[in-house]
């Protein structure tokens, strides 16, 4: 027991501890009954079987002249995964780490209780913290699992093989799945920043909705301003600009250059808004 | 999915560039340089003057010609260097105004020249002859000597480079091996033989041997020839070229005089530094007749850089940028004595696509010293028994290898296989008429730079014209042309050749085979109309060259990348530190449940909710906190929760202040402004998340008074959404018990209550002070504080009115609400 401890055990009930309040275990509880958050895991887990009905029924997709990944999405079943994540990183992946990160603390908000847990008390900081940390925990979770069942879902549909590339080419199974480690971390890091603008978003609103829709409106701003050529290399420092990059792990050679840059520009971000929301929410008077 | 399908159209744009540049490349033919854009705005003026040039040429020097040329004038200084620069076939000075105009900026004369023949220049094409066009040059480097704005070495003598792609690139090799005031050359693109170029034998056999590539040379003279058959071609070259073309054979006569026209036959006399660029797309000049030149100048004992880029006449990426810094580099190294560039030999690789901007990524690999086609040579067995393969009747269909402006497609070949799938299903090879040979597949990749090797024998009839190609298969049988170039050869049957196959640098990757393919056709080549067939079979396994010595520098990533990070969370801590908030206790007031003193609380807008407010509350008391609606009391409760920030003035529990969060709310129990509860859990998750929730022990939870008190039987195992507001009120009010605290507020506590539970509330409120415990219940129903509080706090306007007593406030009988009314001044 560290000597503020000692204090704070004083100062407090005989039983209180700050590093007890909210554990990890007991907030994850709370999030996972919710129903949004069944709701967001099913369409995740069901999505790739949905995917392999349609290729089933559709039939394989003829090479239209363009290289793309729709084009190899049944050569195999890591194939088959990487199809499902290049569809779902655009809009999905966002909507399911924004849902988390921006739910967590308005919806607490919205439903009084956070006031409750503040006065129990369990300190801003600490609150934030536990709630951050579950919130992204259930993001990653949410991230992997869709490539996870999506390569379940390959094997049963189109079987295990090697990687053919859109661009032609093909990678052995074993490189492939660490070159699928590097895609799934990749677009793990490419999401902090979503993660983290629904974060400061979450702590500012009361309404749960605003900030999973205020974070997913301006992805949807990013990329519009991201289509505008003319900006040139400002598109540079889009949030949005390298949520493709993880492709640049699809050829024959990785090219680390852009998920770099990628990973720089959220990272940043992600450093900053987190900064935001937890000034915000130290400073903030609790009126909700 | 609308975003999918946008990025699905970004890879697209691949595809589309890389056919776009085979157009652009196709209309620029064997042009050379074209002006690209136009110059930048901002960059400073270059001062030229055009001007027409006599000069006297011909093998009795009695034809007069005038060139047209243009003269850039150095910028920012009165002397410069010059360099002159040379256009391609078919071009004129024009085309090189760009380079000129750039090199001018960097402090260079520059002279560009219409050759004779092309432009507005008089006179007739005679193939970079040293009887005519040699001789012209020599004379523009006399006017250039007399030029104020050109440095001098001595009298007459320029310090002069010069530069120029393919045509330009020739002369300029040529007039260094005539002219001594030459200093240094920068040749692109260009030929060594130009007999061997357009008569190539893979077997060594010389030009003489060789297969005539008719649809370059075709392309090459009619470019020259305008619109009548012989155009501004030297008669007798015309008529030399109309004849082979005819007949599809050299003859002896058109060999030497185009041995005449190229640097092969004065290369021993060229010793000034030369740096070499040839583009790895280019079948028309390949990468040998560079290494052919590069060879020829190193033995004079000049310093020879050798570039392959990734250009070249079959189009591709033309580098403008990265070319023309070496080509500064090189001269500000030579003509400057600036320092000379470290390397011998570089080669840019496609290293793969920049997703963002779907660009191909390239890398520059490079070596100290150029080590020739031929090094580091490795031997792979190659594996196929004898085939026989056909000549089709008029040589047609005939294979594709390399076409003009193909090249862009050559290019990502690099990548794996890409231009397999951007051919768009163009034939390759005509069944039948084409034999194989595979390697085992590779165990570890295999870098192939240089030109490979392998012994063939062929039988049959007559002497075979044959092209062999190298291609890349992958594990899945996919088979595309490591460069779509193709080195013709003309076997005598019976007997055995040496080929050497086309020069590149390729990757082969692990578990790729090596495929060498002998064809009988070729779209490019002249091929025999007669019907025949041979047998085919390789004597030798295949022998690779390699430079392990070849290093890429990665592309480097830029500074921000790491930059901005740090940045961000230098930024990120500077949001975060702020002073901290003394946390003093005040050990006189340890007995003490709740003193406030002096508290202010203004919200944002302007109202001010609570001004000074001060009381105090005892042990043992249960206190009421009266006010109409607005009078502060919830803005107080909520201060007392360490929710909202005092503007001034302090709230102490038990003598320790309260800030956010501050330990002693634990011994504080609340019921403020409703219940909170997650709708989708049960009662009794919800309250026992809520203890686990406080960081105490599970057995200072005193659960089973709480849920007695709240009554809710078997509704609370029902999810919260489905309770009624008076069920919410007792679940709230039993949470606000949890635990047992020495404090518990109570704001509006019988709020949706039935009178039975009400009463039992006032019971129970009782009680718990009754036990040494404290309760502060904030209502505005007076007659239920008058049967509960043993005191009283009256706030108005966010301040307090009256406190004290509950008898001493009413007074001497009456009831509390006539007194209340009258303390807040509405009295009847």
């Amino acid at each position: 027991m560290t000597t503020g401890e000692i204090t704070a055990a004083a100062e407090g009930g005989s039983g209180y501890r700050v590093r007890r309040t909210l554990p990890l275990r007991v907030e994850a509880i709370r999030q996972f009954r919710r129903r949004r958050t069944l709701v967001a895991f099913g369409i995740l887990l069901v999505l790739p079987w949905v995917l392999v009905g349609a290729f089933k029924i559709g039939g394989d997709p003829g090479p239209d002249g363009v290289p793309s990944l729709v084009d190899v999405a049944t050569a195999s079943a890591l194939n088959f995964a990487l199809f499902a994540l290049f569809v779902s990183t655009g809009f999905l992946l966002v909507v399911a780490v924004a849902l988390f990160c921006g739910d967590t603390v308005a919806s607490e908000a919205g439903w009084s209780s956070l006031r409750y847990l503040l006065a129990a008390p369990v300190p801003r900081a600490r609150l934030l913290r536990q709630k951050l940390a579950v919130a992204l925990s259930y993001a990653v979770v949410a991230v992997v699992s869709l490539p996870l069942m999506a390569l379940v879902a390959g094997v049963v549909g189109f079987g295990w093989g090697p990687v053919e590339l859109p661009t032609g080419g093909t990678v052995p199974a074993g490189t492939a799945l660490g070159r699928m480690a590097v895609i799934i971390g990749y677009s793990l890091v490419a999401q902090l920043v979503v993660a983290a603008l629904a974060f400061l978003l979450s702590v500012t609103t009361d309404s749960p909705l605003g900030a999973v829709g205020g974070a997913v409106g301006l992805v949807i701003v990013s990329n519009i301003l991201d289509a505008v050529t003319a900006l040139g290399s400002w598109r540079d420092f889009l949030p949005t600009h390298w949520m493709y990059s993880w492709m640049d792990a699809l050829q024959p050679q990785i090219q680390w250059t852009g998920m770099a840059k990628g990973s720089a520009i959220s990272i940043s971000y992600a450093a900053v808004l987190f900064a935001l929301a937890f000034r915000r929410f130290r400073d903030r008077d609790i009126v909700s | 999915m609308r975003l999918g399908g946008a990025l699905r159209a970004r890879w697209g744009r691949t595809g589309r560039a890389a056919r776009w540049s085979a157009a652009a490349a196709a209309i620029a033919l064997v042009g050379g340089t074209a002006a690209v854009g136009a110059t930048a705005g901002e960059a400073p003026r270059v001062r030229t003057s055009e001007q027409n040039v006599a000069v006297v040429d011909g093998p009795k020097d009695d034809q007069r010609v005038t060139l047209d040329t243009t003269f850039y004038a150095p910028v920012g200084r009165a002397k410069g260097p010059a360099v002159m620069i040379g256009h391609g076939f078919g071009g004129d000075k024009h085309g090189v105004a760009e380079e000129a105009r750039a090199l001018a900026r960097e402090g260079y004369a520059v002279l560009a020249w219409s050759a004779r023949g092309f432009g507005r220049s008089t006179g007739e094409i005679a193939l970079n002859s040293p009887d005519y066009e040699v001789k012209d040059t020599r004379q523009l480097i006399d006017w250039l000597a007399k030029r104020p704005e050109v440095q001098l070495d001595g009298p007459g003598d320029p310090r002069l480079g010069m530069a120029g792609e393919s045509y330009g690139g020739a002369i300029a090799l040529m007039t260094a091996a005539y002219d001594r005031r030459v200093d240094a050359i920068a040749p692109q693109i260009t030929w060594n033989d130009l007999a061997d170029s357009l008569f190539p034998d893979a077997s060594g056999g010389g030009a003489g041997n060789g297969v005539f590539k008719k649809l370059w040379a075709g392309l090459f003279f009619t470019d020259g020839a305008g619109s009548s058959a012989c155009g501004r071609f030297l008669p007798s070259l015309c008529e030399m070229y109309q004849k082979v073309a005819e007949t599809g054979a050299p003859t002896a006569d058109a060999v030497a005089t185009l041995r005449r026209s190229s640097p092969s036959s004065v290369i021993d006399r060229v010793t000034v530094p030369t740096l070499l660029v040839q583009g790895q797309a280019d079948s028309l000049f390949p990468l040998d007749q560079a290494d052919a030149n590069a060879r020829g100048i190193a033995r004079n004992g000049a310093p020879v850089s050798v570039v392959w880029y990734q250009g070249g006449h079959d189009g591709g990426d033309s580098e403008t940028g990265r070319v023309r810094g070496l080509l500064r580099d090189f001269f500000d190294a030579r003509l400057r004595g600036g320092a000379a560039s470290r390397d011998g030999f570089a080669v840019t690789r496609a290293g793969g696509l920049d997703s963002s901007t779907q660009q191909v990524v390239v890398e520059e690999a490079t070596a100290r010293a150029y080590p020739g086609l031929g090094a580091g040579p490795r031997t792979l067995p190659l594996d196929g028994r004898e085939q026989t393969i056909f000549n089709p009747a008029g040589g047609s269909p005939a294979s594709i290898s390399a076409l003009p402006g193909l090249g862009a497609l050559g290019g990502l070949g690099d990548l794996g296989g890409l231009a397999g799938g951007l051919g768009g299903g163009l034939p390759v090879d005509m069944p039948g008429q084409s034999a194989q040979f595979d390697t085992a597949p590779l165990a570890s990749p295999l870098r192939l730079t240089g030109a490979a090797t392998v012994r063939i024998a062929v039988s049959g009839k007559g002497p075979v014209p044959l092209f062999a190609k190298l291609y890349d298969v992958s594990p899945g049988g996919l088979s595309v042309p490591a460069r779509r170039i193709a080195a013709p050869l003309r076997v005598t049957p019976g007997g055995e050749a040496r080929v050497t196959l086309p020069a590149m640098d390729y990757r082969f990757d692990r578990g790729h085979r090596l495929r060498v393919v002998l064809a009988t056709t070729d779209m490019g080549f002249a091929t025999p109309p007669q019907p025949a067939s041979y047998k085919v079979r390789v004597v030798s396994g295949l022998t690779v060259p390699t430079v392990p010595a070849l290093k890429t520098e990665p592309t480097p990533i830029p500074a921000w990348v790491w930059v901005l990070p740090l940045v961000a969370f230098a930024i990120a801590a500077g949001i975060l530190v702020r002073g901290r908030r003394g946390r003093m206790t005040e050990p006189s007031l340890s007995d003490v449940p709740l003193e406030i003193s002096g508290l202010t609380k203004k919200y944002k807008n302007g109202h001010l909710a609570v001004a000074d407010l001060s009381f105090r509350v005892e042990k043992g008391q249960v206190l009421g906190l009266l006010g109409p609606n607005g009078a502060g009391k919830t803005t107080t409760l909520r201060m007392l929760m360490g929710l909202i920030h005092p503007d001034s003035g302090e709230i102490r529990i038990f003598g320790h202040r309260v800030t956010p969060g501050a330990p002693v709310l634990s011994r504080l129990g609340s019921f403020v402004e409703g219940p909170g509860f997650l709708p989708h859990l049960s009662g009794r998750d919800n309250l026992d998340l809520y203890w686990r929730a406080t960081g105490r022990p599970l057995d200072e939870a005193h659960m089973d008074e709480a849920l007695r008190i709240a009554g809710l039987g078997p509704a609370l195992e029902r999810a919260v959404r489905t309770y009624s507001q008076g069920m919410r009120q007792r679940l709230a009010i039993a949470q606000a018990m949890l635990g047992l605290p020495d404090l518990l507020v109570l704001d509006e506590p019988t709020n949706g209550l039935d009178p039975p539970q009400i009463r039992e509330m006032r019971e129970v409120l009782v009680r718990y002070a009754a036990g040494g415990r404290t309760v502060i219940v904030s209502s505005h129903l007076l007659a239920e504080v008058e049967q509960t509080c043993t005191h009283a706090v009256v706030m108005a306007g966010g301040r307090r009115v009256a406190a004290g007593p509950v008898a001493e406030i009413t007074g001497s009988g009456r009831r509390l609400e006539d007194a209340f009314l009258e303390i807040i001044g509405e009295a009847p």
